[in-house]
């Protein structure tokens, strides 16, 4: 089973994400339409790739925007939310030695206590996120059981991450567990709003190019934002 | 389908259908009738399907529904944060859900979208700088005012203006003559003070062709008067069109897409025949955006930008002052506390935050200047903005909305408010109307016809 799971199921799920996401940035691409969206996108390549680099830079800046400076308590379940999903699939050393094993290559593991760190970051998060989205009026309205999903699908594995890591309880079906939520969470990334993954920087790319080109870039010295 | 007579899914296109739609007044029978009009449901969604494409497509499905933009939205604020204006709550049930279902929505349906769409909404796009994706709900609910006119529900009177874009050109019924006329007869008024104060007409290759606010020429010609004694003391080569010299688009705010284009290409045949330098147009924010900032691309120009360069009357008075054209006078800055409103149109949506500040640092008495907060690209629409203003149905709503403004400007304790920007004007005008709260506006000319040194040899002789 776990031969299975972190050999083939390893690469097919990888091979979905991957690929789901290519055919959702080329439709992205291929749907914008400078007439319809009203952006000259090709016609000032200048404007468009500083308005574009403006809008991501910012964004991934923990209060770097005047969006995020106003919100101190959602930018810091924000980025300790993101740094951890992103940092421990990545750089967790017991993921590494099987990608090495399994994939041929790996990248630089960091350490323990620091993953553990982001680790609980990353579930601490994703409750008081659920918490959020229950008890803030403004966010309950917008909440429907697909946001409520995201936030289990990404978090699922944390948890049963850190059951292992602990090894409380069998050891061996939480690692199958952590595998199989792990893979189920990449092959629904392209399908679900977890494609933000990369639409988030799509998206931010094209309304810095709206901002950046038409909308004042190229007069003064561009959007604070 | 059976059209009402009043209100239904043609555009207006005649004088005559004008003045019958002009003639219910305040849109009584218009109104009364929207509420049997049909809806379309297969034209809605094609043309959902050819207009709605992976941009608007990607902003609503990837919401994250974090409730970022709540706070950012003015309307959210004044309205006890009710869950309900919530920016990101606001497209999710109405485009959002048109989409869902397919363009099958019903009459009901649309007098909520409609009412979203005008009095929720005033498209200043504030909440587009504050959604962590970058999702702008302002552009999207211009692109549902779109689907909303095409359907017939859009309000009596943005309908009526768009259709005066249709028959005059113009956001009023204001024909070319008489607007050379009301131009030409005030510079006449005022010859004897400016000798030599001339209006040129269609001088083809002029430095400066000068374009604006229907409004004006028939409710504020002293505007024009002042627009043009500026010129004359700046020694500028200026001229104004006959016939494209009308700014502004009502069809812009009522969605009218195919009138924006008319109504642009009026402009830019101008700038083609008359080929000036430069087009200057005057202090308005929306006349800016849909000539400057939209205007390419309803006109199909793929550079994005017009056919002569063309600057909003805050950039050229600044650079007038900057390079010493017009001069103030001193003792004449203002010495009181003052601030000013920042448009969205072209402070948000066109980056002039400093070309404003850069005029205040030349008119008022240094200490004087108190900035509203926030201010400057984060600043809060008028309350009035996108049509909101001139929509009796929701006169209710915009008076409310109109808090927000009354509240900054209030807090800055200033007694004088310069509003470069027709609707941010009238706003203001409305909510002191409406507060009672002690306060002036004004916009630049004005103020700067009361502060500028007439150079010498422009004096009159005694």
């Amino acid at each position: 089973m776990y031969d299975l799971l972190t050999g083939p199921g390893l690469w097919l799920s990888i091979g979905i994400c991957l690929a789901g996401l290519f055919v959702r940035g080329v439709l992205y691409i291929k749907g914008l339409s400078w007439q319809l969206d009203r952006v000259a996108y090709t016609a000032h390549p200048k404007a468009g790739i500083k308005g574009a680099l403006r809008s991501i830079f910012f964004w991934i800046l923990p209060f770097g925007t005047r969006g995020w400076r106003t919100q101190p308590f959602m930018t810091v379940l924000f980025f300790v939310f993101h740094i951890g999903a992103i940092g421990i699939p990545l750089f967790l050393a017991a993921h590494n030695m099987m990608f090495q094993e399994k994939l041929g290559f790996s990248f630089v593991s960091m350490n323990q206590t620091v993953a553990d760190v982001m680790s609980w970051g990353v579930i601490i998060s994703a409750v008081f996120l659920t918490i959020r989205r229950l008890v803030l009026p403004e966010v309950r309205i917008l909440s429907t059981p697909h946001d409520y999903l995201i936030l289990f699908l990404s978090s699922a594995p944390f948890i049963t991450g850190l059951i292992c890591r602990y090894e409380i309880g069998g050891y061996s079906f939480f690692l199958i567990a952590h595998i199989i939520l792990g893979e189920i969470l990449l092959i629904s990334i392209p399908f679900t709003k977890l494609s933000h993954i990369l639409l988030f920087f799509l998206s931010r790319a094209q309304l810095g190019m709206d901002f950046g080109i038409k909308r004042g870039g190229m007069k003064g010295k561009g959007l604070a934002w | 389908m059976s059209e009402s007579a009043l209100c239904n899914k043609s555009p207006i296109q005649t004088d005559e259908a004008l003045k019958t739609l002009l003639s219910d007044t305040g849109g009584k029978q218009y109104y009364s009738e929207m509420k049997s009009l049909e809806v379309d449901t297969s034209l809605l969604w094609t043309t959902i399907q050819k207009t709605c494409k992976s941009r608007i497509r990607t902003w609503l499905k990837i919401c994250a529904h974090c409730g970022m933009c709540a706070d950012s939205c003015f309307l959210y604020r004044i309205n006890d944060q009710d869950p309900k204006q919530v920016p990101a709550y606001k497209i999710q049930s109405t485009l959002g859900e048109i989409i869902l279902r397919k363009g099958k929505v019903n009459n009901e349906f649309m007098h909520m979208a409609m009412e979203t769409a005008w009095a929720k909404c005033t498209c200043c796009n504030r909440c587009g700088m504050y959604c962590p994706h970058g999702i702008d709900v302002g552009i999207m609910f211009g692109y549902l005012r779109g689907l909303l006119y095409q359907q017939g529900f859009v309000p009596w009177e943005l309908k009526i203006g768009a259709g005066m874009h249709r028959v005059f050109h113009a956001q009023m019924d204001v024909t070319d003559d008489d607007f050379v006329e009301t131009f030409t007869w005030m510079a006449e008024e005022y010859e004897e003070d400016y000798p030599g104060l001339k209006v040129p007409v269609d001088k083809v290759g002029a430095d400066i062709m000068y374009t604006v606010n229907a409004r004006e020429v028939k409710h504020y010609p002293e505007d024009l008067a002042e627009a043009a004694i500026l010129f004359h003391l700046a020694g500028e080569d200026w001229t104004v069109p006959s016939r494209g010299w009308e700014q502004t688009s009502l069809a812009m705010f009522a969605g009218d897409w195919e009138a924006c284009k008319i109504q642009v290409n009026s402009v830019y045949e101008a700038m083609e025949r008359l080929t000036p330098k430069r087009m200057v147009g005057t202090e308005c924010g929306h006349a800016h955006r849909a000539t400057v900032v939209e205007g390419p691309y309803w006109a199909g120009r793929k550079s994005g930008l017009p056919p002569a360069e063309s600057i909003h009357y805050v950039e050229w008075l600044a650079e007038a002052l900057r390079t010493s054209k017009l001069k103030i006078n001193p003792k004449k800055r203002i010495r009181e506390p003052v601030t000013l409103q920042d448009s969205c149109n072209y402070i948000r949506n066109h980056g002039m935050k400093e070309i404003t500040r850069e005029i205040m640092s030349y008119i008022v008495e240094p200490g004087y200047f108190i900035d509203m907060a926030p201010n400057r690209e984060h600043n809060y629409c008028c309350g009035g903005g996108g049509g909101l203003n001139g929509i009796g149905l929701y006169r209710e709503q915009r008076n409310k909305a109109l808090i927000t403004k009354r509240d900054q400007i209030l807090n800055t304790g200033a007694k004088l408010v310069i509003a470069p920007c027709h609707n941010c004007w009238d706003a203001i005008r409305d909510l002191e109307e409406e507060y009672r709260i002690g306060i002036r506006w004004s916009f630049l000319k004005p103020i700067l016809i009361n502060m500028v040194e007439i150079p010498e040899h422009l004096k009159p002789k005694e």
